[in-house]
């Protein structure tokens, strides 16, 4: 494996869900050893989840699972068993950062608390992130992201006047979130422990971290007294704002004109050069006020195209304009596909499959794709024998015990 | 201003020149909060984006954006117009200084100024360059123009959200934008990582389209193995791709409640929990207190079955208000949230407990607005929001004079429309 930024960096990772692995990728694919704790016992929600490769569910088969978890290494090691403990601290020694996303309270209950860990590595960086935090009255309050979206207040800014507030379609939206801000708190903590010799607990709340993505709303209330109203898609500052039929079944295109010049070019394109002068539409303040006639008359336009014509021609004019994509569209999106985000490796019980490469990229020391997700288990006896020096016989004994499970 | 940026905060000592628009503002943010003496350049008369609402006490004035705010709290702010001689040369000055340069130009800007990656890495090797658009730096889009309803849209969210029966929605609050930021400082400090250890900085080319795409969960795998488009649902989620539909948002007396059942072991604990607040209730229900929860699957589940448990649930949720759902959750460790009002956030007893919100002081405005006072708890360091965002070319006096500017050059340079 060539070199790269966090190369012989090693982290345990007791994980759940998304939130751990996404944080965990930040470091997996920049060279990082990334030890996924898991165990058959109680296999991770994401290994049990749909779509299974042939339909066939297995913790191996999950498209789910195996999406994110590019350049991981899997270790099977039931926490439960009695002998497990004795295990984990010895890779604790041999590890610089622990990181966990269970309800606060799990890694206490096996003996794995942060004053644990400093016992046996005394600059040790912990990492946690839960639901509410370890501290207050929700701490243990079971959380999922769509869950947390709505204690976060997404759902204001997500509908119709006429209808019932959304969840954002991705679902757990905020375990998209707090991984990004994790990683940033994690390589500052790594950064101050290689100049100073000192380890830390980093703690994050999920609900915490999605807060800052709503801030605005948060002081509108805070300065103006106001509630958010949901709008669909209209903004106050620009029209037309919004996503157009176009041909075919599901099919749509956005288009947002932001200013005069924009609005002189969108009438030229769409054939309608009357309207540049039009009364209703001449001003951003009319068209504003005759939104529902500008909108039909641009959907008149769209709906006999293809979104992607609609897309280019109104591009080629300088009008900010984008088909709105659906996965199958995604996977083919040419700015995407010259991108760093699809990784296809083929997997042992996967075949082919494309892995969730990185969301950014960088000039010198780009993420690298060094090896497909890990089936459960798959790296037991390389992290005992190869990162914790255990002998054979050892490992054979524990393997008996069932601690490996 | 001087005493502010020590203390123990983990990257004090490190400064970055933030040139980025509201596509960026992020990136920047969390840098500061870590430490980073983070210095927003704006043109003269101030950032376009101060123009961006909502505005204190409804004041369109550039001075009282709460979108800036929210965003540039723990920067200091200079102008600088960079279009001119004189402005280049500044920034280059500022750049001999500075580990970290941000900007959100159209791609080719900062060459074209001679301010691009390869002219400042003349200037200083250890820079790292993070530049945040909205398709990034190469590729067949990145001229394209695109705000955000456009880059959701072509990042796949949109496309699930919203009813079956109407457009795909976008989230009114740009999210892109945010998605981006915070990759932007993700992306600054592996960087900044590597530069540490080898004296080397880098560029860091973040996509508003890319950063967004990133997260989309079983989306693109469910295309992938089966050739299923996920769509939308709006308040129902589809189980066993598209088969039957359980509801994820339930009417309450004075609000909605946010909720869906998983099966097996682990949805069996909170749903017996609910169902045992509903016996206590006197509104309990046969078919529920029967149900065999642990071999349900939701894979195969019917949608008869469904719609016999959400029924008395749903009918059980109306007789409640959001509070009372939301101290049921939590007083019996049922996985379900209501959904906050602003009020209910700014409020909100368990980020008040934690001590979340920080009154920040606008002595101009006459008044304090709340802020996040960290987006994590570090035991070493302090990282925190110190101080609110810049007044249009607050701190000219102070960054200027740093790097050897006289009064009297910043009277010439202000007459000239530089700064």
């Amino acid at each position: 494996m060539e070199q790269n930024v966090f190369s012989g960096l090693k982290i345990l990772a007791f994980s759940w869900a998304m939130v751990g692995p996404l944080t965990m990728k930040f470091f997996a694919d920049y060279g990082a050893t990334v030890i996924r704790i898991e165990t058959s016992k109680r296999p991770c929600v994401s290994r049990t989840s749909a779509p299974y490769r042939d339909g066939k569910p297995g913790i191996n088969r999950s498209g789910y699972f195996n999406h994110f978890s590019a350049n991981m290494y899997s270790m099977a090691l039931n926490m439960a068993h009695p002998l497990a403990l004795e295990v984990a601290k010895k890779l604790v020694a041999q590890v610089d950062v622990v990181s966990e996303n269970f309800t606060p309270g799990v890694m206490e209950k096996w003996g794995l608390g942060y004053e644990d860990l400093v016992k046996i590595k005394t600059d040790i960086i912990m990492l946690r992130q839960s639901g509410f935090g370890s501290k207050g009255p929700y701490r243990d309050l079971a959380a999922f992201g769509m869950t947390l979206a709505a204690i976060a207040g997404f759902p204001n800014f997500i509908g119709w006047p006429d209808r019932e507030p959304l969840p954002v379609g991705v679902g757990a939206y905020t375990d998209g979130i707090s991984p990004r801000y994790a990683a940033a708190a994690l390589i500052a903590a790594l950064d101050y422990r290689d100049k100073t010799g000192r380890g830390q607990l980093i703690e994050l709340a999920q609900f915490e971290t999605a807060l800052s993505f709503i801030l605005p709303g948060i002081l509108d209330f805070a300065a103006n007294g106001r509630e958010p109203v949901r709008s669909g898609n209209a903004v106050p500052y620009a029209a037309p704002h919004g996503v157009y039929p176009c041909k075919g079944e599901d099919k749509w295109c956005s288009i947002a004109v932001f200013n005069n010049q924009q609005w002189v070019r969108l009438c030229e394109v769409i054939g309608g050069p009357e309207y540049i002068e039009d009364a209703m539409f001449a001003t951003l303040l009319e068209r504003k006020k005759h939104e529902k006639a500008l909108d039909a008359i641009i959907s008149d336009w769209t709906k006999g195209q293809a979104a992607e014509d609609v897309m280019t021609r109104l591009q080629a004019a300088g009008i900010p304009a984008g088909v709105v994509k659906n996965a199958a569209e995604l996977y083919n999106d040419p700015q995407l596909r010259k991108r760093n985000i699809f990784w296809p490796l083929p997997h042992s019980e996967m075949g082919e499959f494309t892995h969730l490469g990185t969301s950014f990229e960088l000039s010198d020391t780009p993420a690298q794709p060094y090896m497909p997700s890990p089936c459960l288990g798959e790296h037991t006896a390389y992290v005992c024998t190869e990162i914790l020096g255990m002998p054979d016989a050892e490992f054979i004994e524990l393997v008996q015990e069932g601690v490996f499970e | 201003m001087a005493a502010l940026l020590q203390g123990k905060a983990m990257l004090s000592g490190c400064r970055a020149l933030d040139l980025t628009d509201e596509k960026g503002f992020l990136c920047g943010k969390i840098l500061a909060d870590l430490g980073v003496d983070v210095i927003k350049i704006e043109r003269p008369g101030g950032d376009p984006s101060r123009r961006i609402g909502p505005f204190w006490h409804d004041i369109p004035d550039p001075e009282k954006s709460l979108y800036w705010f929210s965003y540039n709290s723990s920067k200091r702010g200079v102008t600088l117009d960079i279009e001119t001689a004189d402005g280049r040369e500044i920034l280059k000055r500022l750049a001999k200084t500075a580990d970290f340069v941000i900007e959100s130009f159209a791609p080719g800007y900062m060459d074209r100024m001679g301010l691009g990656y390869g002219a400042l890495k003349e200037i200083s090797p250890r820079i790292v360059h993070i530049s945040i658009t909205p398709f990034g730096q190469k590729g067949p889009y990145k001229d394209f123009q695109g705000s955000d309803i456009i880059v959701m849209g072509m990042s796949g969210i949109p496309y699930l959200t919203g009813d079956s029966d109407r457009p795909p929605l976008n989230i009114s609050l740009p999210q892109s934008h945010l998605l981006a930021g915070a990759d932007g400082a993700v992306g600054a400090m592996v960087a900044h990582y590597h530069r540490e250890r080898t004296g080397r900085g880098q560029h860091v080319d973040v996509s508003m389209q890319q950063s967004t795409a990133w997260f989309l969960a079983n989306t693109l795998p469910y295309w992938e193995m089966s050739e299923t488009n996920l769509g939308r649902v709006g308040a129902m989620r589809s189980m066993n791709a598209r088969e039957s539909t359980q509801r994820q948002v339930w009417p309450c007396k004075d609000g909605y409640v946010f909720f869906f059942m998983l099966g097996g072991e682990t949805g069996a604990k909170p749903f017996r929990r609910l169902v045992k607040w509903m016996d206590n209730e006197g509104m309990g229900d046969e078919y529920l207190r029967n149900l065999r929860w642990e071999e349900l699957d939701m894979g195969t589940v019917t949608q008869d079955v469904l719609d016999h448990i959400a029924k008395p649930i749903g009918a059980f949720f109306l007789t409640r208000t959001k509070k009372e759902v939301l101290e049921a959750a939590i007083e019996r460790n049922i996985s379900l949230c209501s959904l906050s009002s602003m009020e209910d956030l700014v409020g909100d007893r368990n980020l008040r407990d934690r001590n979340f919100w920080i009154d920040i002081d606008h002595p101009e405005l006459g008044g304090k607005l709340p802020y996040p006072r960290q987006f994590a708890e570090m035991s070493a360091q302090s990282i925190s929001t110190r101080f609110r965002a810049p007044l249009i070319g607050e701190h000219n006096g102070e960054v200027y004079g740093e790097i050897g500017l006289s009064l009297k050059d910043l009277v010439v340079l202000k007459q000239a429309g530089v700064i």
